[in-house]
């Protein structure tokens, strides 16, 4: 009896977990997927960036575009849904309560369904029959089973998003009248944004792409393909984003021992993103004949009102800061920014991300305005911009969630070294992202193209000179890629560690309390109904139009071409 | 909803900037004319022989100003090469034959998506005279990065 008691303690201190166990275990693969597809993105970033600069050659059987295709697909699709999807699970489970078998269940499925199209979509990419970018741009075609692994993808994603709604919901349905958690606000308003989003996509996909690439119709409406993608490729970028402001809003004020500033501000910040982040496509659209120049100018003008909510987070977890640092006796104007734990990794790593993002977001003003996107529509630019946003906000965010995160969910401890090699991963992290990011910038400024292999336009002098500068030059880009892969493989090697060999023991999942204004939170923020009413309305009003004009105005459509075009 | 009297400032000053800055934009667009290229034309991709693009080339309009009808396919510009005197403009009529591609003059504000099925227009004033680079900077395909042509302008 002693014994079996001994036991038991045993056993419950090794699943020291504050989940229920099937959901940690649920999160746990889609991190493990995650992170598997982050070692491989960043490898093929930097054969990409080594052949782009010039400095190496690839082989005959191994083309620039089809790892331009894995590097964009892995990372900005794979890793980023994978991950968020993880502290989804974790999160929901955490804020309220184990899930039921049923919805769990729901979870698996959209697990299952998305990794094999994942799957399918990597398998044709690796074979070159895919090698389209992870725009796919009609009329360039793709293999019709790299369409049906998208597809499959969407469709898994909204199974797996459903399931966390209705766990919300159900929450709700059981707190009358009670303010719902913050964090299953945060995630079911990204849910409801990504599949409003979704379905532009799943559209083009289904309805134009896939009968199409089968050869059930001949030809494809090129304009209309590419508003639906659009329709969909910017509110893609507030999935990402979103869930980042959830570390910074619910999980850093807890990190650094304080509160969140305000409760209601969050909930409008979030509401403001779903309104705003979908009826905005044209705007990546700007420089493209078929659209009239009003229509663009509308959706400019609903783009930059996208600035509030993104100042309102700036003012929260700012003040957030200042409130904690002076709780814990920090005087003066800024002396309570020494109490901030600048060595915990957890804080650090989101906090480089939040710095990061002040260019990124500046950089973001000069790419949606109307006029000004001329200078650097499709130029290195915007990849140094987006490099600034998701390749470093949002991924340093989540990067420091991992650190909690995984042990967490693994039952196991952030011990000091990992601590330690975290900071180090953050550091290389950052330096290497200054200097490509930087060094792109300054190169779509003078007119560098994006998305281009190694050429020199036959010796144009022009474009030799992208290749000379100190700082502005392809070989900058290169160094500050191969700096960025070191930090890669150590944040696998970190995963790792954390996932499989890290001690057993306790990790704290770090929640912020309510904030202190939780009671008084307007009703209204939760009207959910009333919410996706105005975001249906404004979609509308921001698409009819011009999306009628496309299909009734429509030159003869476009047949399929490959990469090769033969 | 209470707000922090800080938290007003801020709103005041985000919200107030954010119209300023929409008001210029705007102002430039619709007062002063600075459109992006939008045009609104379209054409058979696949019989472009058939069309305006019948004899891709530059064509004379007045003194200065000239009209040049290219056709842009992976991976190069029909005509690869036009030459106009220093003090021309030029306005660009380009279409697609096959894919997504770009007509973009580096060091210039001539950046415009070239689609099948549509025409884009541009215009630009070549005052210095020398050989401007032409290239394509959305991903068409294999040689992608060879795609180019060239603009002499002669003093």
């Amino acid at each position: 009896m002693t014994q079996s008691n001994l036991a038991f303690k045993n056993v419950s201190s090794d699943l020291d977990i504050q989940l229920d166990p099937k959901d940690a275990k649920l999160s746990f693969v889609h991190i493990v997927v995650a992170f598997f597809a982050f070692l491989l993105g960043v490898l093929g970033g930097l054969l990409q960036g080594l052949a782009r600069g010039g400095i190496i050659e690839l082989p005959s059987w191994l083309t620039y575009y089809q790892i331009l295709t894995a590097h964009g697909v892995l990372l900005a699709l794979v890793f980023t849904t994978y991950i968020i999807f993880g502290f989804f699970f974790a999160g929901m489970s955490k804020t309220h309560g184990a899930f039921s078998d049923r919805l769990r269940k729901a979870g698996w499925i959209g697990f299952i369904l998305t990794t094999i199209g994942t799957a399918m979509a990597a398998t044709m990419i690796l074979a070159n029959e895919a090698s389209v970018l992870y725009t796919f741009y009609a009329p360039l075609q793709a293999h019709y089973i790299f369409y049906i692994g998208l597809t499959l993808f969407i469709v898994g994603t909204w199974i797996s998003g459903v399931s966390i709604m209705i766990h919300y919901f159900k929450w709700k349905k059981q707190h009358r009248g009670e303010p719902t958690p913050l964090f299953g606000f945060m995630a079911t308003a990204t849910i409801i944004l990504w599949i409003v989003a979704g379905l532009g996509v799943a559209a083009t996909v289904l309805a134009q792409m896939l009968p199409w690439a089968l050869g059930m119709t001949d030809e494809i409406n090129v304009l209309l393909s590419r508003t639906l993608f659009w329709y969909f490729g910017h509110p893609l970028v507030y999935f990402w984003i979103m869930p980042a402001y959830m570390v910074w809003y619910l999980v850093v004020p807890k990190v650094i021992g304080g509160r969140l500033f305000s409760g209601s501000l969050a909930r409008l910040a979030f509401v403001l993103f779903l309104l705003f982040s979908i009826p905005v496509g044209f705007h990546h659209q700007l420089m493209e004949a078929g659209i009239s120049e009003f229509w663009k100018y509308i959706q400019t003008v609903l783009t930059f009102v996208v600035v509030v909510p993104s100042l309102l987070t700036a003012f929260s977890i700012f003040a957030t800061f200042e409130q904690t640092g002076r709780e814990k006796g920090g005087k003066g104007v800024f002396s309570w920014l020494k109490k901030l734990p600048w060595n915990d990794v957890r804080f650090f790593a989101p906090f480089m991300g939040m710095l990061f993002f002040i260019p990124a977001g500046a950089g973001g003003l000069i790419n949606a305005s109307f006029q000004l996107n001329a200078v650097i529509h499709n130029t290195l630019w915007v990849v140094g911009h987006f490099h600034l946003t998701v390749g470093t906000t949002v991924v340093l965010t989540f990067l420091g969630m991992a650190f909690w995160l995984i042990p967490v969910v693994t039952g196991r401890k952030l011990t000091k070294s990992m601590n330690r090699s975290g900071m180090v991963t953050t550091w290389m992290w950052s330096i290497g992202m200054f200097l490509m990011s930087g060094a792109m910038h300054i190169l779509g400024l003078f007119g560098a193209p994006r998305r281009t292999g190694y050429t020199t336009y036959q010796d144009a002098p022009q474009a030799l000179e992208w290749f000379q500068g100190i700082f502005v030059s392809h070989t900058t880009v290169a160094v500050g890629g191969t700096i960025l892969t070191a930090a890669g493989i150590l944040m696998f090697y970190n995963f790792v560690y954390l996932a499989w060999f890290a001690p057993k023991g306790h990790t704290e999942f770090p929640m912020t309390p309510p904030p202190t204004d939780t009671p008084h939170t307007p009703a209204i923020l939760e009207n959910w109904k009333l919410w996706i009413g105005i975001a249906v309305v404004l979609i509308l009003f921001a698409y009819t139009i011009p999306i009628y004009d496309m299909i009734n105005n429509a030159p003869p459509g476009s047949p399929g071409f490959n990469n090769i075009i033969k | 909803m209470h707000l922090h009297k800080y938290e007003k400032i801020w709103l005041v000053f985000g919200i107030g900037s954010l119209v300023l800055f929409l008001v210029v934009l705007g102002v430039a667009a619709f007062a002063f004319g600075h459109q992006p290229p939008s045009h609104m034309a379209s054409v058979d991709s696949q019989n472009l022989e058939e069309s305006v693009f019948s004899k891709p080339g530059l064509e004379q309009i007045n003194e200065d100003t000239y009209r040049a009808r290219l056709i842009a396919m992976a991976f190069g510009y029909s005509p690869d090469t036009i030459e106009v005197p220093a003090g021309s403009t030029v306005i660009f009529e380009v279409t697609s034959q096959d894919v997504v591609h770009s007509f973009t003059i580096p060091g210039t504000n001539v950046n415009m998506m070239i689609t099948p099925g549509h025409v884009n227009m541009a215009e630009y004033t070549f005052d210095e005279p020398g050989e401007y680079l032409v290239l394509c900077n959305e991903y068409c395909g294999t040689g992608h990065h060879y795609m180019q042509m060239k603009i002499e302008v002669t003093p």
